[in-house]
């Protein structure tokens, strides 16, 4: 598989065609976008979480490439039923394996997520790949 | 139109494009199975054996720091350092070599006059007068003085076709105005300004100009007395030369009363305890050992561009910009940023709704480079509304063949992201 075919899986265009959790989030404040500043994309997030301290829904609205859409998109899904703290540790260890601050195979036991390990050779498509994950460290609550 | 419509033979001056592509190693690169196809050279050129053995030589024969050693190589390095910038003051027509900064690129040049001229001649409630189509380093120096002396920015807004309005900006001149920087060819839309007559209505209120001419110097024949620009900055690697030499050209007589900006080695005449004095034009600016290496590559490129002909390399860039404009146009869902009449070969656009990084991800898989961001020009793509666009910029090693490829890619991209 050639190193484009690696990082544009189908799984990932799938979830880039059909991105699930987007919406309109017009009660976010601007104040609460995250940019990735080398493109300009930027994304907002809605994180509901339910009196035991679970996740009961994420939401996301954005404008990115395939990489950062696919990305919040199976965050959305990876993230609910989560509570607070695992939800905090998943995004850290996404980010964390992305980077190369911890080996990639970790993402192998987070599901759908594997579909990223090719991207953490394109250090540049990284930033794509973590913004929403960065903004979802500041969205949860604690934060 | 058809590529045929040009001729057979693709000809640099009396050289075919075949034996020119030859000058530049890196072009036989293959980027996984598929040969290079070069189209970033807006962002930096590749260079020419003829610029490569030049600082080879340089380290291998001649290497010494400069104006320093009474021995044969600091004699050598010495004079091969102050050709370069004699070159280089041929290439612009400059007035006199005193003239010619080194610097470590146009980011550095426009710097140096934001501080050092801006902090001697910027007052509260001046204005410094830029464009919307400035590339960050003429953008940003000029916010960081405005900061310290007090004074503001103004923009002279783009037109619909990636044109200033010359007209509007002499109406509505603010008498406040000490300088316009402006760039004489944009980065995104390929826009040659009209600098000179900038220039004449800058002079005519008494304020200066500044032209980056990062994008210029490299594609067209830059006359500084012609233009009558009083700094011009360009970067050594987007023509043809190393990363990491640039040029300020000044007017003697602004350069001159400018304070040094940068302290050290090399710009002083003596130095006391308390005190020091300044050294001569232009090395008054040019504190601490230079960058030799880079001097000596730049003006082997200088010699290099000399050899293919300036005429020649400009009207090779044009054919290949005519036939790039007709093979974009016919792209479904492309959209192309900047319609001026007179443009350089660059050009700067978005395929349907997809990503400028996916578009320019895919191209890389067709071995096609080209840029994708907001080519560090974001008030610009606000102004365009667009988030980021993609962009090939042409160089006349750049071949009508790698151009079809980019239309290819750029189909492909849009079945691939349906």
């Amino acid at each position: 598989m050639s190193a484009f075919d690696d990082m544009y899986q189908e799984i990932i265009m799938d979830h880039y065609r059909t991105p699930r959790g987007a919406a309109r989030l017009d009660d976010v404040p601007q104040s609460m976008v995250h940019e990735n500043p080398t493109c300009g994309d930027s994304i907002k997030l809605s994180v509901e979480v339910g009196s035991d301290n679970h996740i009961e829904r994420v939401r996301f609205e954005g404008k990115g490439c395939a990489i950062s859409t696919a990305s919040a998109s199976l965050m959305t899904e990876s993230l609910k039923g989560l509570s607070v703290a695992e939800a905090r540790e998943r995004a850290d260890t996404f980010i964390k394996a992305l980077r190369g601050e911890l080996p990639a195979d970790v993402l192998d036991g987070m599901g759908d997520l594997a579909a990223f390990k090719g991207i953490a050779s394109f250090p540049v498509r990284v930033k794509c790949a973590t913004l929403a994950w960065h903004a979802v460290l500041v969205s949860l609550p604690g934060a | 139109m058809d590529r045929t419509a040009f001729g057979k033979a693709q000809m640099i001056g009396t050289r075919t494009v075949e034996d020119v592509r030859a000058d530049f190693p890196i072009l036989d690169r293959s980027i996984g199975n598929k040969p290079l196809a070069y189209l970033d050279n807006a962002a930096t050129s590749q260079k020419p054996h003829a610029v490569l053995d030049a600082i080879k030589v340089y380290y291998e024969h001649g290497n010494a720091n400069v104006h320093r050693a009474l021995h044969t190589l600091g004699e050598e390095a010495t004079a091969a350092f102050e050709e370069s910038r004699r070159k280089t003051q041929r290439l612009l027509n400059a007035a006199r070599p005193t003239e010619i900064v080194f610097t470590r690129g146009t980011t550095e040049s426009i710097n140096l006059v934001a501080s050092a001229w801006g902090e001697s001649r910027l007052g509260e409630g001046d204005v410094v007068l830029l464009t919307d189509m400035e590339h960050h380093s003429n953008i940003v120096p000029w916010q960081l003085i405005c900061a310290r002396q007090g004074c503001r920015l103004s923009y002279v807004p783009v037109q619909d076709d990636g044109t200033l309005d010359l007209a509007e900006v002499e109406r509505t001149w603010d008498p406040r105005t000490r300088i316009v920087a402006v760039t004489h060819v944009s980065n995104v839309l390929g826009t040659v300004n009209d600098v000179r007559e900038i220039a004449r209505i800058a002079h005519a209120h008494d304020a200066l100009v500044l032209v980056d001419g990062a994008q210029s110097v490299p594609h067209l024949k830059v006359d500084v007395q012609a233009l009558d620009c009083d700094f011009l900055a360009f970067s050594g690697h987007k023509m043809y030369g190393p990363m990491g030499i640039g040029i300020l050209y000044g007017k003697e007589s602004i350069l001159e009363a400018m304070p040094p900006w940068m302290g050290g080695g090399e710009m002083i005449r003596a130095v006391h305890a308390d005190s020091s004095t300044w050294n001569d034009l232009p090395w008054k600016f040019e504190a601490g050992t230079p960058n030799v290496e880079g001097a000596v590559g730049l003006g082997a490129a200088i010699d290099y561009l000399h050899g293919l002909r300036l005429s020649a390399v400009a009207a090779r860039e044009e054919e290949l910009a005519r036939y790039a404009m007709e093979r974009l146009r016919g792209i479904d869902g492309l959209t192309l940023y900047g319609n001026a009449p007179q443009r350089g070969p660059v050009f700067a656009f978005t395929l349907g709704g997809i990503h400028a990084h996916d578009v320019a991800q895919f191209l890389d898989r067709e071995g096609v480079a080209v840029r994708a961001g907001h080519h560090c020009a974001q008030p610009l793509a606000r102004r365009l509304g667009v988030q980021a666009t993609a962009r090939a910029s042409l160089s006349f090693y750049n071949t009508f063949a790698e151009i079809d490829r980019l239309a290819a890619g750029l189909d492909g991209a849009s079945r691939f992201y349906a």
